[in-house]
């Protein structure tokens, strides 16, 4: 083997085994790197009111209410499966809305979750309006095109 | 590898580089002036994100060559160490500080796009952490190549750490797929082709076609200046002895 052939071989193998270490290392900590937990998760922990938690999945249609005291938003955060209802005190991002991702950071106590942080999570769709209107008309056509054929 | 070979001559190198460099050098000027012409007034605003979705013009392309010059630090560390070839070195020291600052860039506009959008500057999900990271080890490069007197010690040990830190770019590219995180999974390399409109897609790929020539002219005017430093030293030295 020539010298060169050897200092290959040496760097590919470290390159492998530090690969396969570093892979080792993020599933163990998994747990950790995720940014957030979505209901189902939550709903499968076991979760100490007193620690500090994120909440990940959509804000559920229609569910956003505001207390009397016209600052306290009320929501329930759902990922289709399950909901877990959030309380937030404060400002709210503008991409908030009804149906858009969000992440809430806080306490989960007796089932309520208590944020006091909430931030805005969007997709990886970017389009004009006119074409969101458009694809939104289209979606709607569908739908009536199969209640006229169910009928 | 022969022909290859032929221009990891330092003479060659230096004739076909000074011949490319204007080359570069106008077609960064052209793609990225087509590229903000139309990425800042002559594209759509965004269904959701309206005007602040033009911030995606210069912060994608920063995040791709941020990560493309780390593939090239790698690379030639690994040519420079395995083959010995001092054009690699050279490479890779001109490389890395310019990846340094495409880093630098895509962190600060992505923060400043965060903040409107998400509504935070920072969070520590896994795409902005290993973006960080990355920055962490263009710095680390750069300080190892200037802390040490023997210049084949520190080119050596640099070498070494950017080969290591290469494991972080699969890292970053699949972060928002293997966790889940606040910054949205990727729009435009993806298995099902780009999600974002053609009016919006192509400023972006003009852009990016900007930065990678401005890459390739800066890359150009390092190496040369580098090897021109050679020349000029070992002139000195020869001075001195004779």
């Amino acid at each position: 083997m020539k010298r060169k052939h050897r200092r290959l071989s040496f760097v590919a193998l470290a390159l492998l085994a530090l690969g396969a270490a570093v892979a080792l290392v993020m599933a163990a900590f998994e747990e950790n790197i995720v940014f957030f937990f979505s209901p189902t998760e939550m709903g499968q922990k076991e979760v100490d009111p007193t620690q500090r938690l994120r909440l990940g999945g959509l804000v559920e249609e229609g569910s956003i209410t505001k207390a009397a005291d016209g600052v306290t938003v009320q929501f329930v955060v759902t990922d289709t499966v399950n909901t877990i209802p959030v309380e937030f005190r404060g400002i709210l991002p503008d991409l908030f809305r009804e149906g858009q991702g969000v992440v809430c950071e806080g306490r989960l106590i007796n089932g309520v979750f208590k944020a006091d942080e909430v931030l805005a999570k969007h997709d990886e769709n970017y389009m004009p309006p006119e074409v969101a209107q458009a694809l939104k008309d289209a979606e709607h056509w569908k739908e009536k095109m199969q209640d006229s054929k169910a009928e | 590898m022969k022909r290859i070979d032929r221009f990891a001559n330092p003479n060659k190198f230096m004739k076909l580089a000074k011949a490319i460099t204007p080359w570069a050098a106008w077609s960064t000027v052209g793609f990225l002036a087509a590229g903000l012409y139309l990425g800042l007034f002559d594209s759509p605003a965004d269904y959701q994100q309206g005007e602040t979705v033009r911030m995606m013009y210069v912060h994608v392309p920063s995040a791709w060559m941020a990560m493309f010059c780390y593939v090239g630090v790698a690379v030639s560390s690994a040519v420079g160490l395995i083959w010995k070839h001092p054009l690699a070195d050279l490479a890779a020291k001109a490389t890395s500080p310019v990846g340094a600052a495409f880093c630098f860039l895509a962190l600060l506009t992505g923060s400043l796009w965060g903040k409107p959008m998400w509504g935070t500057w920072w969070v520590w999900d896994a795409r902005l952490t290993s973006m960080l990271i990355l920055l962490f080890l263009y710095l680390g490069h750069m300080a190892l190549l200037n802390a040490f007197d023997d210049q084949t010690r520190a080119m050596r040990a640099a070498s070494i750490l950017a080969l290591v830190g290469v494991i972080n770019i699969p890292i970053i590219k699949w972060s928002v797929d293997w966790w889940n995180t606040l910054h949205q999974p990727a729009s435009v390399v993806k298995m099902d082709g780009p999600a974002i409109h053609p009016d919006m897609l192509w400023p972006l790929l003009l852009m990016a076609i900007g930065f990678t020539t401005f890459y390739i002219w800066v890359a150009l005017l390092r190496i040369r200046q580098e090897i021109i430093a050679n020349k000029i030293r070992a002139i000195r030295l020869r001075q001195v002895n004779g």
